[in-house]
């Protein structure tokens, strides 16, 4: 399936769930926040929601600003 | 570091133990992040969202953990972008306290008034403690406060300049007629103008430019940390008057008693 990742196109297998991307891409689940679709995920939820094909995902965290 | 429980400094019932807050933006090495905390005293910093890449760490291992985090909403243009940034820093684990940014203008960064506003509203109504960045107009912080802005944080001038208070007269209006605290945030680029910022009654400062970009950032937030104690322990304290330009000097010593001349009472003249 197609989904598109932080403005990337990105093919993954089916049935991958969003703790598998983000372990995939080696971000800290403690650390980012995901929206998929323009929903916020909650953190516990990472590892029980499926991505589906066409799902558009951001995944961010903090960085230093000011 | 503030001048302790006779002065206690309060946002939205939080008392918070430094006036000085800090940004984490541009330092040369984030790894400096924790000895300039450390030296600044503050117990207020901000911090920004973004995109992650693929094992991106991000900034907030080098965070200490005693200090209170305010993400900003920087890169939002309108204040629908701004209440989704804030509501990620929420679900990011960074609480309710989100410093306002509502900017289109890509030259000067100039803060938008009426999408600022807006944002403080819409943020508040999803339970958020709002302090919005802002030009320093008296409109636009009033209606921020009517919307129910914790503080206000007006600009001395723009983001990462190092100009000092160019809007001095604007801020001291400001100061004048806010009920909320004013944190003087963004142009603060020496100690003595954070020190004057104090000294004119603002409530705190925020500074990250021209700690983060000095050649010892270290060395340099203790002297911003110094600067805006002596700041306002000097507004406290009452500032004596100022004389008119043309007005004649007024003496600190006396006009009496100098060697050589009469005796108090003595006749002119007399032996």
């Amino acid at each position: 399936m197609q989904v598109t990742v932080n403005g990337e196109s990105l093919g993954l297998a089916e049935g991958t769930t969003l703790g598998q991307l983000l372990a995939q891409r080696d971000n800290e689940p403690r650390t980012v926040a995901v929206e998929r679709n323009g929903a916020i995920v909650p953190r516990d939820a990472y590892g029980a929601t499926a991505i589906m094909d066409g799902d558009t995902i951001e995944i961010v965290h903090f960085v230093g600003g000011g | 570091m503030s001048t302790g429980t006779k002065d206690p400094f309060v946002i939205a019932g939080v008392t918070i133990a430094s006036r000085l807050f800090i940004g984490t933006g541009k330092y040369g090495s984030d790894a400096l992040i924790p000895a300039v905390a450390e030296a600044s005293g503050a117990s207020v910093i901000t911090v920004a969202m973004r995109r992650v890449d693929k094992g991106g760490k991000g900034v907030m291992g080098h965070i200490p953990s005693r200090l209170r985090l305010l993400p900003n909403t920087s890169g939002a243009r309108t204040a629908e972008e701004a209440l989704r940034l804030a509501r990620l820093a929420r679900a990011a684990g960074c609480g309710d306290w989100i410093k306002i940014e509502v900017i289109s203008d890509t030259r000067y960064l100039l803060p938008d008034g009426y999408g600022t506003a807006k944002a403080v509203e819409l943020m508040v109504k999803d339970g958020f403690v709002p302090l919005p960045y802002i030009n320093p107009d008296l409109y636009v912080a009033r209606d921020c406060v009517a919307a129910g802005a914790a503080a206000v944080m007006p600009l001395g001038a723009p983001i990462g300049t190092n100009r000092g208070l160019q809007t001095r007269e604007m801020l001291a209006i400001l100061i004048e007629e806010m009920e909320v605290p004013v944190v003087v945030d963004a142009g603060l680029g020496r100690p003595s103008q954070a020190c004057e910022a104090m000294e004119m009654g603002a409530d705190a400062c925020l500074v990250n430019t021209a700690i983060a970009t000095a050649s010892d950032p270290v060395a340099m937030a203790g002297a911003f940390r110094d600067a805006v104690i002596a700041g306002r322990t000097a507004w406290l304290a009452g500032p004596g008057g100022v004389k008119e330009r043309g007005e004649a000097a007024d003496p600190s010593s006396p006009l009496t008693g100098f060697l050589g001349s009469p005796a108090p009472g003595a006749a002119a003249g007399g032996a």
